[in-house]
């Protein structure tokens, strides 16, 4: 495919005022490619740290998430024909990171939802519909609790949604949509919601389809995108050739169709399909004994030889 | 057959210091009980409850009480939470949110946080003739239900901006903390889990496990360990069998009953109570309200069923809570009578009716006050000894002494 690389290490520095963040050098290459690939990136636990994850998004306004979660024939899971994305706003909501410590014992959580925040998401959710042949739209909401916020945000999902007809639209509230999503997937097509309900239902998709190993995910925003794996940083395994690179490579499928290189990104996503389907070579946790070197030769192979 | 019953006073530590029982308005044999009626199929799955429980002679009046999303003005509120407060116990459908409508206030959160009912259990267990995709599952799921995302604090900060406040207070967390702990030593569960989201809601969240760590270090015997909600969604759908009991804030405790209410079979089958200091609210499990099921006679009763024997077994009924049980449980998995929901054919009228015509025999010579006082060999001799396998036996203890011992327990 024809992609350069870029390479940009995102290990924190810290910063003058003793907090640690992002090295500047990453906003200059992203000023320019526009288009990112990430691996893992590990936040640690506690106090005092701003999620680097987060700092990512809200640095270059990365402000939806997408996974598309389809079912991988021949890595076998109790739901065998999930074929849905999951959109998730990704800069505000639950994870405005504002907090305060009231008095002792007490603290409060900001959530906050903004109208230009929802109305951008749920533009990007009917777009990429259209975009990809999505026939529904599903708003997942809680507004008969958090009637102001999520009322805000059903409201722009409504009025875009009248302003694309072609598409189906339909409200529901989360907890149904967890309870329907175990028992039957396949009534789900498109999903759009904000970051809190976005990260607990796209792990759950996940979940039904085999695990963040194998899940592909694209921040996409106004100016760029980065996509990236999602599951983590496995340190224990990491130099030691055993990690499977599905997740990662999917990813860059996404990207690779989102920067308009469609035919390259079917080409490999068939051959890496193809491998995982054939269930010669897999890597330990798809339940194979290969290496990861050994599965991205086969995949490669397979790319050669479609040409 | 009946539940093993641990002595009451054996496990308390301290006693509170007024009325030690959980009162209910019982005049001549027969308890009072709220009834409210919520909307979907809440209205005709109480009546349904009613009709059993006259077949199997419970000792239980109900207090009717219309309550939907229709009426929600302060007064049939008001009217609710003093009956409720006046029996002590209710049944309860769930009511519709008209969240549209400008000045609405959820009916549900409300009588929750006005009668602090602090905690809701759901309890899901596979059940046998039931067909789901995992196996083996029985997993209890705590949560606080009084404060958190549903606070209903919200406010316009300028027009397209709006903040909701998620509150999180040590003493609440602490509270369920203890409840969960203490549920799990009373069933002889072995680990609790706490579910949270401190990598990013650090100080709120962060407060909330670290009130369940300190309660953790006063129950050694017990395992406790915690787990990002999100990691725990996707845990469950793939690995159900790895949690046993499951402490949560309110908003990750409604996702994940209603997660784990789907693997063991949906909305119908799952039961769920709300405990309080002084009263204790019955209700379906994953809180429906089956709007689109409403009058269409396809609504799944045995949620509510299970909920009704919950209660009885609250107010000390027992025996009726084991007929009626029994015969739920046996319609559903050996005769398998099912709805829709679970795969079957059969109309909810159907259902009922196989539920009843299974009590008829069980109470062909059961009067009222005479159940009072028949001992153990009368009882069998009077009913048709069920054969009941074991499995099925397992699915129908109930964390209802729990509920009661917990009006004992409070500091």
């Amino acid at each position: 495919a024809p992609v350069d690389w870029e390479d940009v290490d995102v290990t924190p520095v810290k910063g003058p005022d003793g907090n640690f963040r992002l090295p500047p050098k990453i906003f200059d290459s992203m000023d320019r490619t526009k288009v990112g690939l990430k691996g893992p990136l590990a936040t640690p636990i506690g106090k005092g740290h701003q999620s680097l994850n987060l700092a990512l998004r809200k640095a270059f306004n990365l402000y939806a998430n997408v996974r598309p979660c389809k079912s991988i024939e021949g890595y076998k899971t109790p739901y065998n024909d999930v074929d849905l994305v999951t959109i998730r706003e990704n800069t505000e909501g639950e994870y405005s990171g504002i907090e305060h410590v009231i008095v002792d014992g007490v603290v409060q959580s900001i959530k906050k939802i903004t109208e230009e925040a929802s109305m951008r998401v749920a533009e990007y959710a009917f777009a990429y519909a259209r975009d990809n042949n999505r026939d529904t739209v599903t708003a997942v909401h809680k507004a008969n609790i958090m009637k102001m916020t999520d009322g805000l945000f059903l409201k722009c999902c409504r009025h875009v949604a009248e302003q694309n007809k072609d598409i189906k639209f339909k409200e529901m509230y989360l907890d149904t949509v967890c309870l329907n999503m175990v028992q039957d997937p396949t009534q789900f097509d498109v999903l759009v919601m904000p970051n809190l309900y976005g990260d607990i239902l796209s792990d759950l998709c996940a979940g039904l389809i085999g695990g963040l190993g194998v899940t592909p995910s694209g921040n996409i925003g106004q100016d760029g995108a980065i996509f990236e794996s999602v599951h983590g940083t496995a340190p224990d395994i990491a130099g030691e050739d055993k990690a499977n690179p599905t997740a990662l490579l999917l990813s860059a499928v996404m990207m690779l169709r989102y920067m308009g290189l469609s035919p390259y990104a079917q080409r490999i996503e068939m051959a890496c399909f193809d491998v995982i389907r054939e269930g010669r070579v897999l890597t330990g946790d798809l339940g194979g004994s290969s290496k990861c070197s050994e599965f991205t030769e086969e995949i490669c192979r397979k790319v050669r030889e479609s040409e | 057959m009946h539940t093993s019953r641990v002595a009451a006073s054996s496990s308390i530590i301290q006693h509170k210091k007024y009325s030690t029982e959980p009162h209910f308005s019982k005049y001549g044999g027969r308890t009072t009980v709220t009834a409210l009626s919520g909307d979907g199929v809440g209205p005709e799955l109480l009546s349904y409850v009613q009709e059993i429980f006259r077949y199997a002679g419970v000792p239980v009046d109900f207090e009717e009480l219309e309550i939907n999303g229709s009426t929600t003005d302060e007064e049939t509120l008001c009217s609710a939470l003093l009956s409720v407060q006046r029996n002590g116990i209710a049944l309860k459908g769930n009511i519709e949110s008209k969240f549209d409508e400008p000045g609405f206030k959820s009916m549900n959160v409300e009588l929750r946080t006005q009668l602090e009912l602090f905690a809701s259990i759901v309890w899901c267990k596979s059940i046998p003739g039931v067909y789901t995709r995992h196996q083996g599952l029985d997993i209890i799921l705590i949560r606080e239900n009084t404060e958190g995302e549903y606070s209903n604090l919200e406010y316009q900060i300028v027009p397209g901006c709006i903040e909701n406040l998620k509150i999180i207070t040590e003493a609440k967390s602490t509270k369920i903390a203890k409840y969960a702990f203490e549920f799990a030593k009373t069933h002889g569960r072995k680990k609790v889990t706490a579910i949270h989201k401190a990598n990013i809601m650090k100080l709120g969240d962060g407060l909330f496990l670290e009130s369940c760590r300190k309660v953790a270090s006063q129950y050694p015997d017990i395992e406790f360990n915690d787990m990002i909600v999100d990691n725990a969604s996707m845990q469950m759908v793939s690995k159900p069998q790895q949690f046993d009991v499951l402490v949560m804030p309110n908003l990750y405790g409604n996702i994940l009953s209603n997660i784990t209410a789907g693997l063991v079979g949906g909305y119908g089958v799952v039961s769920g109570m709300n405990i309080g200091d002084d009263y204790a609210v019955f209700e379906m499990g994953t809180r429906s309200s089956g709007r689109s099921l409403k009058g269409k006679n396809i609504a799944n009763p045995t949620g509510m069923l299970l909920a009704s024997c919950d209660m009885l077994d609250y107010i000390g009924c027992n025996k009726h809570a084991e007929l009626i049980r029994d015969s739920v449980m046996k319609v559903m998995s050996v005769d398998k009578v099912q709805t829709p929901d679970l795969g079957g054919q059969a109309t909810t009228l159907e259902v009922i009716q196989a539920i009843i015509e299974d009590i008829k025999p069980k109470t062909t010579s059961w009067s009222t006050t005479a159940a009072q006082n028949v001992s153990i060999d009368a009882f069998l001799f009077n009913f048709k000894v069920t054969i009941v396998n074991s499995t099925l036996e397992s699915c129908m203890r109930r964390p209802i002494e729990m509920a009661k011992r917990w009006q004992t327990f409070k500091e």
